[in-house]
C-alpha cells in the first residue's frame, strides 16, 4: 500500500475568519511574534498501487472532491511501501 | 407544475420546502431521494437546506456526487428552473452550476434570524414577481453563507445581471453582500436565504412565496397554451 498526504489550505488570496481568530488568540496569550495563521486540513489516504502513474490519480481526487481550487490549493507527498 | 423536492442525508428543510410548493403554492410537489437517476416526470427541481452528508469535508461536496445530481444538472442544461436553498445553493456551486465557493462567515457564527435583502434582478424567472430593488425579509440560517469569487467571475455577474439578491445589511462578509446568484442562462438560482420559510405571514413573512409564484408564473407563460 501506499500512503499519500494531502494539504488542503485556503488560497492566500482569501480570508480566512477561523485563522484570524486563533491568531487573535494567541496574542492574547502574549504570543505577540505570531504575524499570521492560517487553517488548513490534512487527510491521509492509503491507496493499493496500480498501473496509473499515483501522483495522476491523487491530483485527480484532489482537484473533483479533497480541494475547492476556487477557495484552496492542495499539496500531497507520497509515501513508497507502507506494510498493512 | 411539478416540482422534485431533493433529499439528501442531512437534509433538514426538504419539509419546509415540501409544505411551501404544496399548501402555499398550491402546485404539485414530491420528494426525490438522493440516489433516484430520473427527473423527467418535473418541471422544476428543488434543493432544500441542511447538512447533507454531515457536511463532510465541505458544504455540499459530498451531495455532489450523488446519483440524482448528474440529473439536476440535465434538468439545468434543459433550461428547467433550479432552486438551490442555503445547503441547496452550496451543492450547486460545489456541482459548478453556479460559479464561486462559500467560506465560514466572517464572524465565525452560526446566523440564525431574518434578514433584509434586496432584489438587485427582477428580470429572472425566479424573481419576475418582485419590483426592482424591492426590500424583502427572508430568514437565513448558515455558518458557511460567505460567498466567495475571484475578481473576473464577480465582474461577469455583475455585467450578466446574474446577482439576483443582496443583504442589505452584509450578515456574513459575503463579496458585494451576494445573498443569491443566478447562472449565466438564468435557469438555476442559489441563495442563502430561505424563501420557503418565508410564504406565510404566520412565519413573520411572506415574501418568500412570490419567488416561487415567479417560477410558476414563467412555467405557464411558456407551456401552457391559452393560459
Amino acid at each position: 500500500m501506499i500512503k499519500v498526504k494531502v494539504h488542503v489550505t485556503l488560497r492566500e488570496s482569501v480570508l480566512d475568519p477561523q485563522g484570524t481568530a486563533v491568531k487573535n488568540s494567541l496574542h492574547a496569550m502574549d504570543y505577540h511574534e505570531v504575524q499570521d495563521v492560517r487553517i488548513g486540513k490534512y487527510l491521509e489516504l492509503l491507496i493499493e498501487p496500480s498501473d496509473r502513474p499515483i501522483e495522476e490519480t491523487v491530483k485527480e481526487m484532489c482537484e473533483k472532491l479533497l480541494a475547492n481550487t476556487v477557495i484552496e490549493n492542495y499539496e500531497f507527498e507520497v509515501e513508497e511501501a507502507v506494510t498493512q | 407544475m411539478k416540482f422534485a423536492v431533493i433529499v439528501f442525508p442531512g437534509s433538514n428543510c426538504d419539509i419546509d420546502m415540501y409544505h411551501a410548493v404544496k399548501d402555499e403554492l398550491g402546485e404539485e410537489v414530491e420528494y426525490v431521494w438522493h440516489d433516484e437517476a430520473d427527473l423527467t416526470q418535473f418541471d422544476g427541481v428543488l434543493l432544500p437546506g441542511g447538512f447533507s452528508y454531515g457536511d463532510y469535508l465541505r458544504s455540499g461536496s459530498i451531495a455532489r456526487f450523488s446519483n440524482v445530481m448528474s440529473e439536476v444538472v440535465k434538468a439545468a442544461e434543459e433550461g428547467k428552473p433550479v432552486l438551490g436553498v442555503c445547503n441547496g445553493f452550496q451543492i450547486l456551486l460545489e456541482a459548478g452550476l453556479l460559479p464561486g465557493a462559500m467560506l465560514r462567515n466572517q464572524g465565525l457564527k452560526f446566523i440564525c434570524r431574518p434578514v433584509e435583502l434586496e432584489v438587485v434582478n427582477n428580470e429572472t424567472m425566479f424573481t419576475q414577481a418582485y419590483q426592482k430593488n424591492e426590500r424583502i425579509t427572508v430568514p437565513v440560517a448558515h455558518g458557511e453563507g460567505n460567498y466567495f469569487c475571484d475578481a473576473d467571475t464577480l465582474k461577469q455577474l455583475e455585467a450578466n445581471g446574474q446577482i439576483a439578491f443582496r443583504y442589505a445589511d452584509n450578515p456574513n462578509g459575503s463579496l458585494l453582500s451576494i445573498a443569491g446568484i443566478t447562472n449565466e442562462k438564468g435557469n438555476v438560482l442559489g441563495m442563502m436565504p430561505h424563501p420557503e420559510r418565508a410564504v406565510d405571514e404566520l412565519l413573520g413573512s411572506a415574501d418568500g412565496l412570490k419567488l416561487f409564484q415567479s417560477i410558476v408564473k414563467h412555467w405557464r407563460d411558456s407551456h401552457v397554451v391559452n393560459a
